[in-house]
């Protein structure tokens, strides 16, 4: 979808929109981003503080003027249908699920923005990064994700596909679970993964988070390697995730 | 063993006296009967003997431990209660609650039972009996306990007059065994017939105490029960009917 | 039935429900292999499985289930009442909102017992409340009013609590506090929740002969030798320490202490006493069945356990009421 001229005052209200949008927006062009983003740790955060933030309200965003703004499927969608009302033009933006999601993503940011050349060179880099990691040399060990409340995410979620393109066959994926679940204690004992992906406990704030620290957690985390991945690692699908990629990948090399 | 009462008084929290100063000694072979008007203290006074009222004054069985208690009065409450579905001979056995467990508890509770009349319904939940059965079963509770000393609020109220006259009876014959008898009533010619002593309550204080004769004078029922009344001499005794209102 | 006949049974059925627990599970171990893993050691799996996992599940089920139980008839006993259960008079849920408190305080990370003392504290303000707003003297509607104002306060204090915290898992954890689990809980939570629950039964079970004093009223009761007072101090620390500690490892899990006693108390000749300690045996096989049901019925989920008790008591306490309506 192409627009005749290139938006120039475009709003950014969902955390992710945002981050696809500061890669490739020409200076000027992006004129809020969310101030979940300005909260964060890092380059992109500290680029999202010289903007000014907005909290996802249909006020302030149709004060700012904008000619676009960009959402995510999980906005308020009385937010969005306020927005439309006051006659705004909003492009919405699905969560990666996929590695091809992303690329998908990046491409649709560039047309809307009228920066394909920029769009392009991104995916480009992208796939180089994503075609530099070896391939197992034989079967592909075993990654157990297990995260709070004993969900493990599945091979159809963005964190199953970060782990599978590391060269690891996913246990939900063995379980029959593409969208992930609660994996009992006991399948996880039984199953013996070659890696363990879980955060490890401080003191848990939580019930839920308990079960990270139950003795049969750790005695496998005592007998094989283990890894923690962070909702901020894979909330948003931007290349990003290559870096966690790249992380699981150099821990599956050492394995042999 | 005797019952004394020295100066018992009871205030309520909101500061109404409803029971002033009674001082009562009650000996072995009496059978007291405690009459008075409705709001005279006669709950208040078996409760209050018994320690089950915060009161001021003594009471010889208030000072006693619990335990010790229950072994020298047996009370039955106005109340008649029953929460589960016992059976009659269940609820029997809940009168030997203070003694330690012995051999003594089976004979009790059969006598017990036997003497209200209950032996065909011992088996029978007490909750399915007419009201009359379910009163005779809690007086049968409370003889169980073989008590010195049985305290009784209205036992009669709601029998039926055979019923009313056997329970009499049997009182007066507990109190001829050398056991003492203390029951409100509200019957005065059955309280006269039976009672070896009368003991009248009216505004929380004794206003009259002694044998029926002496005590159901025209004054007082004109002055306490707003009655009159007179003793008839007959074959049987001395009988006294209430004849009209004051 | 006789009392021993009675205990014997009951004592049986819980050892078997506590195997049958023990040998059920997603790990497909077969049963001989499943039990000596519990008393022999090895490094393989199926001990790590057996004793981490559905030993100090089983045990907690067993434990919950007969604190549960025994409360349920001690209470009934004490109200003279069929409804009074400490799921649904808003015990639990307040237990679960001091658990909850001492979770997101940060309380229970620095001392381990403050997770149950908390609980324990909530336990006992609710069953102390309700005795002085509902107690003997009031009526089985007083009872309940009073009782869903507290679990609907209860709930509501937790949710908010667990809403204003910055755990992600929120809705999951509300979750978990009303409905209860004892799903892949350690031997860390049997540790700290055992002693409390055995000291609170401790204090229940000897109430026997008072309460079978109170059928007949709180005047002859006392006028048979029952300390009323100290009764009532034995039963809400009795209800707070088993209930309290109990909720603190395991949710809120209602209705086994309606269904319970309201099973048997016709096997115990309606005698508060006996009903005690067949409660007791009652609620431990009933919460067993229903912790091992959990993990048949729907095996890939994780069903909470107090869904399958709420699905067999509700029927129960529509009955009850059915038959308690001209009363209430």
């Amino acid at each position: 979808m192409a627009l005749a001229a290139p938006p120039e005052r475009v709003v950014s209200i969902n955390l992710c929109t945002d981050q696809l949008a500061l890669a490739l927006a020409a200076p000027g062009q992006l004129v809020s981003v969310t101030r979940m983003l300005q909260r964060d740790e890092g380059a992109m955060a500290e680029a999202a503080r010289a903007l000014p933030g907005n909290s996802a309200r249909a006020e302030e965003i149709y004060l700012l003027a904008p000619d676009l703004v960009l959402a995510g499927s999980f906005t308020a969608p009385d937010t969005l249908r306020m927005l439309q009302r006051l006659g705004l033009t909003i492009e919405v933006f699905t969560p990666a699920e996929t590695l091809s999601d992303i690329r998908a993503n990046i491409l649709r940011m560039g047309t809307l923005l009228g920066r394909e050349a920029e769009a392009q060179a991104e995916v480009a880099a992208f796939d180089a990064r994503l075609a530099a990691i070896p391939a197992p040399a034989g079967p592909a060990p075993l990654a157990a994700l297990y995260a709070a409340n004993g969900y493990s995410a599945g091979d159809a979620t963005l964190p199953g596909q970060m782990v599978k393109a590391a060269g690891f066959a996913l246990l939900a994926e063995e379980m029959g679970l593409p969208y992930g679940g609660v994996v009992p204690l006991e399948t996880l004992a039984t199953a013996s993964p070659d890696l363990l992906i879980a955060a490890r406990p401080g003191a848990p704030k939580s019930r839920a988070e308990e079960i990270l620290a139950h003795p049969v957690v750790a005695a496998l985390r005592d007998q094989v390697p283990t890894d923690t991945l962070h909702d901020s690692d894979w909330t948003c699908g931007t290349p990003s995730v290559l870096d966690t990629v790249e992380r699981l990948a150099a821990i599956r090399e050492t394995m042999k | 063993m005797s019952l004394t009462l020295a100066n018992l008084s009871v205030t309520r929290q909101n500061g109404r006296e409803t029971l002033r100063g009674v001082s009562l000694t009650v000996t072995p072979g009496e059978f007291i009967g405690l009459i008075g008007p409705n709001g005279a203290g006669k709950t208040t006074l078996l409760r209050a003997t018994q320690g089950l009222l915060p009161a001021t004054g003594t009471s010889s069985l208030a000072a006693l431990t619990p335990t010790q208690r229950a072994r020298a009065a047996a009370f039955l409450p106005q109340s008649r209660e029953i929460a589960w579905d016992l059976t009659v001979e269940t609820l029997v056995t809940l009168g030997r609650t203070p003694h330690a467990p012995s051999e003594a508890d089976a004979t009790a509770v059969t006598k017990a039972i036997a003497q209200m009349a209950l032996t065909p319904h011992a088996q029978r939940r007490a909750t399915r009996l007419s009201g009359g059965e379910q009163a005779r079963a809690l007086i049968a509770r409370a003889l169980a306990q073989e008590t010195p000393l049985l305290l009784a609020d209205e036992p009669i109220a709601g029998l039926d007059p055979a019923a009313q006259i056997a329970t009499m009876q049997l009182f007066a014959q507990l109190a001829h065994e050398g056991r003492a008898v203390l029951a409100s009533l509200h019957d005065l010619s059955l309280a006269a017939r039976h009672c070896t002593r009368l003991v009248v309550l009216h505004e929380g204080r004794i206003a009259a105490d002694g044998p029926p004769e002496q005590v159901l004078t025209p004054q007082l029922l004109s002055e306490v029960f707003h009655i009159t009344g007179s003793f008839v001499f007959t074959d049987h005794g001395a009988l006294f009917t209430p004849t009209g209102l004051t | 039935m006789t009392p021993t006949r009675l205990y014997t049974a009951l004592g049986a059925l819980t050892v078997a429900l506590f195997l049958a627990s023990l040998t059920t599970g997603p790990a497909s171990l077969p049963i001989p292999e499943a039990l000596s893993a519990l008393v022999t050691q090895s490094d393989g799996p199926a001990t790590m499985v057996m004793r981490e996992i559905r030993l100090p599940r089983a045990l907690l089920a067993a434990l919950i289930g007969a604190s549960l139980g025994l409360s349920g008839a001690a209470m009934q006993g004490y109200l003279r009442n069929p409804l009074a259960e400490p799921g649904l008079i808003g015990v639990s849920a307040t237990a679960a909102l001091g658990a909850v408190i001492a979770i997101q305080t940060g309380l229970a990370a620095a001392y381990a017992f403050a997770l149950p003392a908390a609980a324990l504290s909530g336990a006992a303000i609710a069953t102390l409340a309700l005795l002085a707003l509902a107690g003997p003297r009031g009526t089985a509607l007083t009872l309940i009013l009073a009782g869903v104002a507290f679990s609907a306060l209860a709930a509501a204090l937790t949710s908010l609590v667990l809403n204003l915290s910055p755990s992600p898992y929120a809705a999951a954890e509300i979750v978990f506090w009303m409905m209860g689990s004892v799903a892949d809980r350690s031997m860390t939570h049997v540790a700290l929740a055992a002693p409390f629950i055995l000291a609170g039964m401790a204090l229940i079970l000897p109430l026997g002969r008072g309460l079978d004093a109170l059928t007949l009223g709180e005047d002859a009761a006392a006028s048979m030798g029952t300390r009323l007072h100290r009764m009532r101090l034995a039963l809400v620390l009795g209800v707070a320490a088993s209930v309290g500690a109990g909720t603190a490892v395991a949710g809120a899990i209602g209705f086994v202490g309606l269904v319970v006693p309201h099973l048997l108390r016709p096997l115990t000749g309606h005698r508060p006493s006996t009903l005690l300690i067949a409660s007791a045996l009652g609620g431990a096989a009933l919460l067993l069945a229903a912790d091992t049901a959990t993990r048949l019925v729907f095996p890939e989920r994780d069903l909470k356990l107090g869904v399958v008790t709420a699905l067999i008591g509700a029927p129960f306490f529509f009955h009850l009421v059915w038959r308690l309506r001209g009363r209430l």
